[in-house]
């Protein structure tokens, strides 16, 4: 077994008066994909949320490499090196492409210039859209950018929420093959209803339902375990 | 080219008047009006980046304006109290005077900025009815203070001996201070538009007014960038106040409310967020009062507003605002 990256430990969290996460427990390994499944509602995006620091939990733990970061700032759980690709990617409409994969940059070095480089070779579409704005790239071409915006910085954590919602089929398909030529670089975990997808790109699953933690194991055991993939997925 | 239209309509308003007057009288009013929008270019400027950008309906702008206009008034009085500095013919000490003075305005109200926003801007972002009331409320604590400090009377401003007076181009009269402004608000356009577009902070300033919430997971501390742009607008604000000061050659307690009102018309007809918008609606309200001053003087007043409305009705976004 590979070392921890992420410990996530009987985390709660609400939004206004709802108490959304009820004792959420995961972990996330070094260099492998962790997928979080469950129904809409179940909690995974205010998990992602919690983890990046944008939502303050009331109790539980966040540890990032031992580190305790619940209830720590954004812009320093990012600084530790942990990116988001949040649902609905949130690039920058009104800036370019460029700009965009720029503004991403901690720092301004020749180590991140070769990465933002490497993104454009890998994605081809940013390359030529390099100078259009954003907003008016399509829905597959946003995911790409906020991918490879991630990218930009040499990450330990990766959270990716939701990456293929919205997209056509054969988007979703170059969606998997660019995530599959990264992600032996870093550690992921990921949001993800589109089961085919998780399937292929997961080496481990949780399942939360109702903002708790109601399973977890190897995807070719979700994979083949028909029952709970009824009961918690609808599938 | 749709970005040209709003030039063609500035140029072809601007010359429209030349129908009802002499070339020469027109000259005249068109220099003193493009003067008189650089200045007020100077303040909206500022709240470009705090109200346009930020999106903080900012009321406190006045009286960083009028707080410029005071630390550079002071500023002024003790280098000619002391080294006879505005008095001096020398163009080489006004100069230095002048500069000195712009100095104390930019750095008091840079420092007035910060605390504002730490202290009362930052817990209200994105709730306008809680900012018009504690920016009100911070206009008056200011007025007040200004008031205690340096009494509650006009006073006169010590504008160095180059700067009085005026040129006589051609027949044409060009008052000298104009003509500083003018430069001064070129230079400042100049300066945002490299600022915003040409640097990093710009960039990660640009992308925090689209979400800041982003850009704070990409790693950046989006309040530390709008405490600086917020103090950077207030600096603008105190630069438009010296400038207006030195123009009206007198100060006081409530000069900044007078042309608070000025500056949101400009933003709001240029278009929000947009710096050549406010240059361009600063040039049209400064000529458009000038030339109508002449023509009907009744109607001057109302001029700015009617171009408010008229520029509103054709563009809801303003001249160059991106709808949002």
């Amino acid at each position: 077994m590979s070392e921890i990256v992420l410990e996530v430990e009987g985390l709660h969290t609400y939004i206004g008066q709802h108490h959304i996460l009820q004792g959420v427990t995961l972990t996330a390994r070094r260099d492998a994909v962790t997928v979080l499944m469950g129904r809409n509602g179940a909690g995974k995006t205010t998990t992602m949320r919690s983890i990046i620091g944008l939502l303050h939990p009331a109790r539980g733990a966040i540890r990032f490499e031992g580190q305790a970061i619940e209830g720590m700032a954004p812009y320093r759980v990012a600084r530790l090196g942990v990116g988001f690709v949040p649902e609905g990617q949130g690039i920058f409409a009104t800036l370019s492409v460029d700009e965009n994969l720029r503004v991403a940059m901690h720092r301004d070095d020749a180590e991140r210039r070769d990465r933002l480089a490497r993104m454009l070779i890998l994605f081809p579409d940013l390359d030529r859209f390099r100078h259009a704005r954003a907003g008016t790239l399509s829905g597959g071409q946003k995911q790409m950018l906020a991918i490879a915006r991630a990218f930009v910085n040499p990450q330990r954590l990766l959270l990716i929420d939701e990456p293929s919602k919205g997209l056509a089929p054969i988007m979703v398909e170059h969606l998997i093959a660019a995530l599959r030529a990264v992600k032996h670089e870093t550690t992921v975990l990921l949001v993800e209803q589109n089961f085919a997808m998780a399937e292929v790109l997961a080496d481990h699953f949780f399942l939360i339902d109702d903002g708790r933690t109601v399973g977890e194991g190897p995807m070719s055991a979700l994979v083949s375990d028909a029952g709970l993939k009824k009961r918690y997925l609808g599938i | 080219m749709k970005r040209a239209a709003p030039v063609v309509i500035v140029l072809a308003l601007a010359l429209l008047p030349l129908l009802g007057m002499e070339p020469r009288v027109y000259l005249t009013l068109t220099v003193a009006g493009l003067a008189m929008g650089m200045l007020i270019f100077l303040v909206a400027s500022g709240l470009t980046l705090i109200f346009g950008l930020m999106d903080v309906l900012n009321f406190a702008h006045g009286a960083l304006f009028s707080w410029g206009a005071y630390a550079g008034f002071s500023a002024l009085l003790l280098l000619n109290r002391r080294a006879g500095w505005a008095e001096s013919p020398s163009v080489l000490l006004n100069a230095l005077a002048l500069l000195v003075a712009l100095a104390a305005a930019v750095l008091v109200a840079f420092v007035l900025g910060i605390v504002l926003e730490r202290a009362i801007v930052r817990p209200v972002y994105g709730q306008h009815m809680f900012q018009i009331l504690i920016t009100l409320g911070a206009t008056i604590v200011l007025e007040e203070m200004i008031r205690i400090v340096w009494g509650p009377n006009d006073q006169v401003m010590p504008v160095p001996v180059s700067f009085q007076g005026s040129w006589d181009v051609a027949d044409v009269i060009v008052l000298r201070v104009p003509v500083i402004a003018i430069s001064l608000g070129l230079a400042v356009y100049a300066g945002m538009l490299l600022l915003l577009h040409k640097t990093r902070v710009g960039l990660i300033v640009r992308a925090g007014v689209e979400s800041g919430e982003m850009v704070q997971v990409l790693g950046h501390n989006i309040h530390r960038y709008f405490t600086g742009v917020f103090a950077l607008g207030s600096a603008l604000a105190a630069l438009g106040g010296l400038m207006w000061a030195v123009f009206r050659q007198s100060v006081s307690p409530a000069m900044g409310g007078e042309q608070l009102i000025f500056a949101f018309i400009v933003v709001i007809i240029g278009g929000l967020g947009s710096v050549t918008g406010s240059l361009v609606g600063a040039l049209m309200v400064g000529l458009s009062y000038n030339y109508v001053a002449f023509l009907l003087p009744k109607a001057a007043l109302g001029v700015n507003m009617a171009l408010m409305v008229l520029v509103l009705l054709i563009r809801p976004t303003g001249l160059f605002g991106a709808s949002r």
